[in-house]
């Protein structure tokens, strides 16, 4: 029985904006086991609630995309999955307004970036991917007596679960490469911010796509994400999120049926300033590269080391430039910096400042929390601080920066590679030997050179050690989601 | 001077307007070759005339795709070239009827043919390509400690395109798609016998948004306008498909110029083998489809068909018996029609001279030989048997409606007979045995062999000649390499200490 979860809202700026609040399987919008209110982290209110998943609505969904995988997807030419994905892009992009005021609303991003990159990133994510569904290419192999080739086929079932800190670009990141590889999804987003996802699920029935092959449920990670990866008809699970959830991922598998796992998880990425670094440009890019989406950016450059002979002066303009950061409300045009998403990571934050302060280092800047509704925080800058600090080895996940100082390229290296992560990192250098062999060198999936956070969907991103397993984005991302098969025909042996 | 539209009427009644100039630098402008008529091949009677293009003409338009190139289309995102020529494909898609019609019209292939085949392909093919746009990759190479090597694969330039008028927007397709999509400007000559689809082409092309001097279409006789163009020391690669005279010339024409790089599609003679295990009825409708198809007009047509003598009489019984119900000779707008006429008088001659030969040089005519209809150069499907491999119509290619068919009594011999020719476009096998499927597809020298099928195309799969059917693939990923060209880049890394 489906039952019409239709709901709509009026933003502080007395937009209306629809959306559905059930689950989504089989194209239709069903009632999970129970609700989950959703939060405007702009000033602690509920939204709305939405149906949330528990095992069996888990169970539903798989069936659903299994059956779906079986019966149509399997069967369904490759380049006509490409046109689906490309319909989708198109829907997104004449719908671009309203879905970017739902993730504003949701997360509380600023609109300028929801709307100027988020969610074009989402059309131009599925339209990259889409380009490759009739380009899976085998091999053969020259073989004694035999005709050997191999096929790089669908997994099947692949599970998504993604966070809450870019949600729609999060989907697509996983939707792109899972589909045009021939899979099915269920995606499970992140029941902080379900909106955007469930608006998406909208234009996934009006694009065309049969009912099964895309089905976006919510619900709590330790429940729905759970049950999903242990589920014995998923094939493969696809995980965003922190590394202690990605440790959950990984023991879930190893208990269930071993399926095929990525893992996107945390960083603590050092961003690196050399003498001869264009001062003004290494300011501007290494403010975003930390206060980018209120520093909750799993590649967020949250330790930058400043080569001696310029760390004055590098402080001295980057407090500058930073107290300059428009924080406000999101749904402002000009605001840079929205709140945190939930009360939460607000207090998580917090709490990490007070752990800084108590640890000895300086709080150079900010620290507090601004206004006094919603989950507001001041770009903080600490400065004297020690490798050891947790400050310095733990991933805070907002607007949060430690600042220090290195001697030479050998003395930083050891530095920056003081952690367990290794997900991103950046050099600033005008020279182009030091830029290339400090880059070769840094343990680290991306390394910016000259910039920061430079997000393409055509190069691939993930990490080393601890940040994570597996790359997304670009050509690397497809052999996450197939599975290669060698056959062999004896013709003379 | 003739204005740029006229009106045409079609057989149905209905009215289109054509351009008739040439299309240069998004602009239709007047042509200083000479007028030239283009005849409707179904009634004999002239649609309307064209303007060809001059020397002046095709330095004009290699001259502003060399400009466009250097100013414009090389600094467009890859990601916005893919999403143009998808935007291309959008257009055709919306005008396909029209584009059918005038294929149909110009060319005489039946309207259903031209629409469910040809211009269904060339939109897949265009979606294809605009995929790849943004999935060119160089790569990074380890050679010593303080080395950084990588390589760049960078669009060519000004591509020079000259098409034949057997498939008059499909050639057109299988060039732009891999040319646009790897950052090309292209100047294509399209055959002078089949001139008004590339033109409504032409101004799709504008419509989608291409900057001024991507695509250039112009027409003219390929002695004339086709020489310019690959002659021409700004154009840096010529794309040809056609006969291997012509691709002999343009092979002539780039070492006295330029050295341009070349791609060449050219003629064949291939063979399908019908095996003693094959599944007959199967066999006799995929050969009849695989040389009759397009009136014979393939230059990958399965001409010659060696049959294992113990399955003779019964794959020659179903063979006609396919022919009979599926070549449907008519009026190329007629619904039922499969089969309409060859495309001009000169090939109309040349076809019946080829019949008359083949039968002076002893082998029997079957079925077919002759005229068919009063108007029209309509040619009947002809088949001859107790053809001998070295037979004049065994060895040269026909271009038509007609088919030899030799026996053969063990698969050596049958794979012989297959490489026995200049040519090496294409092969098929039917068979049912997965063995004698694999050992004859690996032996026969062809670009494409087909086993159990004939004459299927897929925008992801090369095409392209061995031996004297020429070089170079288009379609699939292959076709990326021909239209782009490497560079590495080789950085020593001065004082790596610091």
């Amino acid at each position: 029985m489906t039952v019409n979860f239709a709901t709509e809202v009026i933003t502080s700026k007395g937009d209306k904006l629809s959306f559905n609040t059930g689950l989504f399987i089989n194209n239709e919008f069903v009632e999970g086991a129970n609700t989950i209110d959703v939060i405007n982290p702009t000033n602690g209110e509920k939204i709305c609630a939405v149906q949330a998943a528990e095992e069996a609505q888990v169970n539903a969904a798989v069936d659903a995309a299994e059956k779906a995988y079986r019966e149509v997807w399997s069967k369904t030419p490759s380049r006509d999955r490409a046109r689906l994905m490309h319909k989708l892009a198109d829907l997104i992009d004449a719908n671009v307004d309203e879905i970017a005021k739902i993730e504003t609303l949701d997360n509380g991003k600023g609109i300028a970036f929801s709307k100027g990159y988020d969610i074009p990133e989402v059309s131009k994510t599925l339209r990259y991917f889409a380009g490759f569904a009739d380009k899976l290419h085998g091999k053969v192999i020259e073989t004694e007596g035999k005709l050997s080739y191999t096929r790089h086929e669908p997994i099947g079932v692949c599970a998504a679960i993604i966070p809450w800190n870019f949600p729609l670009m999060m989907a697509g990141w996983k939707l792109g490469p899972a589909l045009c590889t021939g899979n099915v999804v269920v995606l499970k987003t992140s029941e902080i911010t379900p909106l955007s996802a469930l608006k998406l699920a909208e234009l996934i029935k009006e694009a065309g796509f049969p009912p099964g092959v895309i089905n976006i449920i919510t619900g709590y990670g330790a429940i729905a994400g759970d049950k999903l990866a242990r589920h014995p008809k998923v094939g493969k699970v696809a995980f965003t999120g922190s590394t202690a959830v990605g440790r959950m991922i990984m023991k879930a598998s190893s208990e269930s049926n071993l399926k095929k796992i990525t893992l996107e998880l945390g960083g603590k990425s050092p961003n690196i300033i050399f003498d001869d670094a264009d001062l003004d440009q290494a300011v501007a890019w290494a403010h975003k590269g930390v206060f980018f989406n209120h520093g909750q950016c799993c590649c967020a450059g949250t330790r930058i080391f400043v080569q001696e002979g310029i760390y004055d002066k590098f402080l001295e303009r980057f407090k500058e430039y930073t107290s300059k950061t428009k924080v406000g409300d999101p749904f402002d045009q000009d605001t840079f910096q929205g709140p945190q998403v939930s009360q939460v990571q607000f207090d998580r934050i917090m709490s990490y400042i007070k752990t800084g302060k108590e640890e000895g280092a300086t709080c150079f800047m900010g620290g507090n929390r601004l206004g006094d509704s919603g989950y507001f925080i001041e770009p903080t800058v600490f400065t004297d601080v020690k490798g050891s600090m947790k400050i310095m080895q733990e991933e805070i996940f907002g607007p949060v920066v430690a600042v220090s100082k290195f001697k030479d390229v050998d003395d930083v290296i050891d530095k920056a590679h003081d952690t367990t992560y290794g997900l991103a990192a950046a050099v600033f250098t005008q020279n182009i030997t030091r830029a290339v062999t400090v880059a070769n060198r840094l343990e680290a999936g991306t390394v910016w050179v000259n910039c920061y956070n430079e997000l393409d969907y055509n190069t691939p991103f993930g990490g080393y050690k601890q940040s994570g397993i597996g790359r997304e984005n670009g050509e690397y991302a497809l052999e996450n989601y197939y599975q290669v098969k060698a056959v062999k025909i004896n013709v003379g042996l | 001077m003739s204005a740029d539209l006229q009106t045409i009427t079609l057989p149905t009644g209905k009215k289109l307007e054509v351009h008739t100039h040439l299309f240069i630098n998004n602009e239709f402008v007047p042509g200083h070759g000479p007028l030239i008529e283009t005849i409707n091949p179904a009634t004999e009677e002239v649609i309307c005339a064209v303007h060809s293009a001059d020397e002046s003409d095709v330095n004009a338009a290699v001259e502003a795709a060399d400009k466009c190139f250097n100013e414009v289309w090389r600094k467009v995102a890859p990601a916005e070239k893919g999403r143009l020529v998808n935007k291309l494909a959008d257009l055709m898609e919306r005008d396909k009827e029209e584009l059918a019609a005038l294929d149909a019209l110009d060319n005489g292939k039946a309207y259903t043919v031209a629409r469910d085949i040809d211009i269904t392909e060339s939109i897949g093919c265009f979606r294809y390509f605009a995929g790849w746009a943004d999935k060119i990759h160089g790569k990074t190479i380890d050679t010593v400690a303080d080395r950084w090597c990588y390589t760049r694969h960078e669009a060519l330039g000004v591509v020079g395109a000259v098409i034949p008028w057997n498939y008059p927007i499909m050639m057109a397709a299988w060039k732009f798609a891999p040319a646009l999509a790897t950052g090309n400007c292209v100047v294509m000559k399209t055959s002078e016998l089949t001139p008004l689809s590339m033109l409504k082409f032409a101004a799709l092309a504008k419509e989608a948004g291409f900057p001024a001097g991507v695509v250039n279409i112009i027409t003219g006789y390929g002695h004339t306008t086709g020489n310019f163009l690959a002659n021409h020391k700004l154009v840096s690669k010529m794309a040809f498909t056609g006969s291997t005279g012509t691709g002999r010339k343009i092979m002539e024409s780039s070492s006295a110029s330029n050295l341009k790089k070349l791609q060449l599609e050219l003629g064949g003679k291939s063979a399908q083998v019908v095996c003693a295990d094959a599944d007959l009825e199967n066999a006799a409708v995929m050969a009849c489809g695989g040389i009759f198809n397009n009136h014979g007009q393939s230059c990958n047509a399965g001409s010659r068909i060696l049959v294992h003598s113990s399955v003779l009489d019964k794959f020659l019984e179903l063979f006609v018996k396919a022919t009979d119900e599926t070549i449907i000779l008519g009026d190329p707008f007629a619904e039922e029609t499969y089969q309409g006429p060859q495309i001009s008088k000169g090939q109309f001659d040349k076809i019946l001279n080829y019949i008359k030969i083949g039968q002076e040089e002893g082998a029997t005519l079957y079925k077919g030989g002759k005229r068919w209809g009063e108007k029209g150069y309509f040619i009947e499907p002809t088949i001859f048997i107790n053809c001998k491999n070295n037979m004049r119509i065994m060895q040269e290619e026909i271009f038509g409606p007609v088919v030899g068919i030799a026996t053969f009594e063990t698969i050596d011999e049958a794979i012989a007979m297959a490489n026995d020719s200049s040519y090496g476009l294409a092969g098929g096998v039917y068979t049912s045995s997965v063995d004698t499927a694999i050992r004859v597809s690996n032996e026969i020298k062809a670009g494409t062999v087909w086993v159990n099928t004939y004459d299927i195309f897929d925008q992801s799969t090369p095409f392209g000649g061995y031996k004297q059917s020429g070089f170079g693939k288009e379609l699939g990923k292959y076709a990326l390499q021909e239209y782009t060209q490497v560079k590495v880049v080789k950085f020593q890394l001065l004082n790596t200490g610091l």
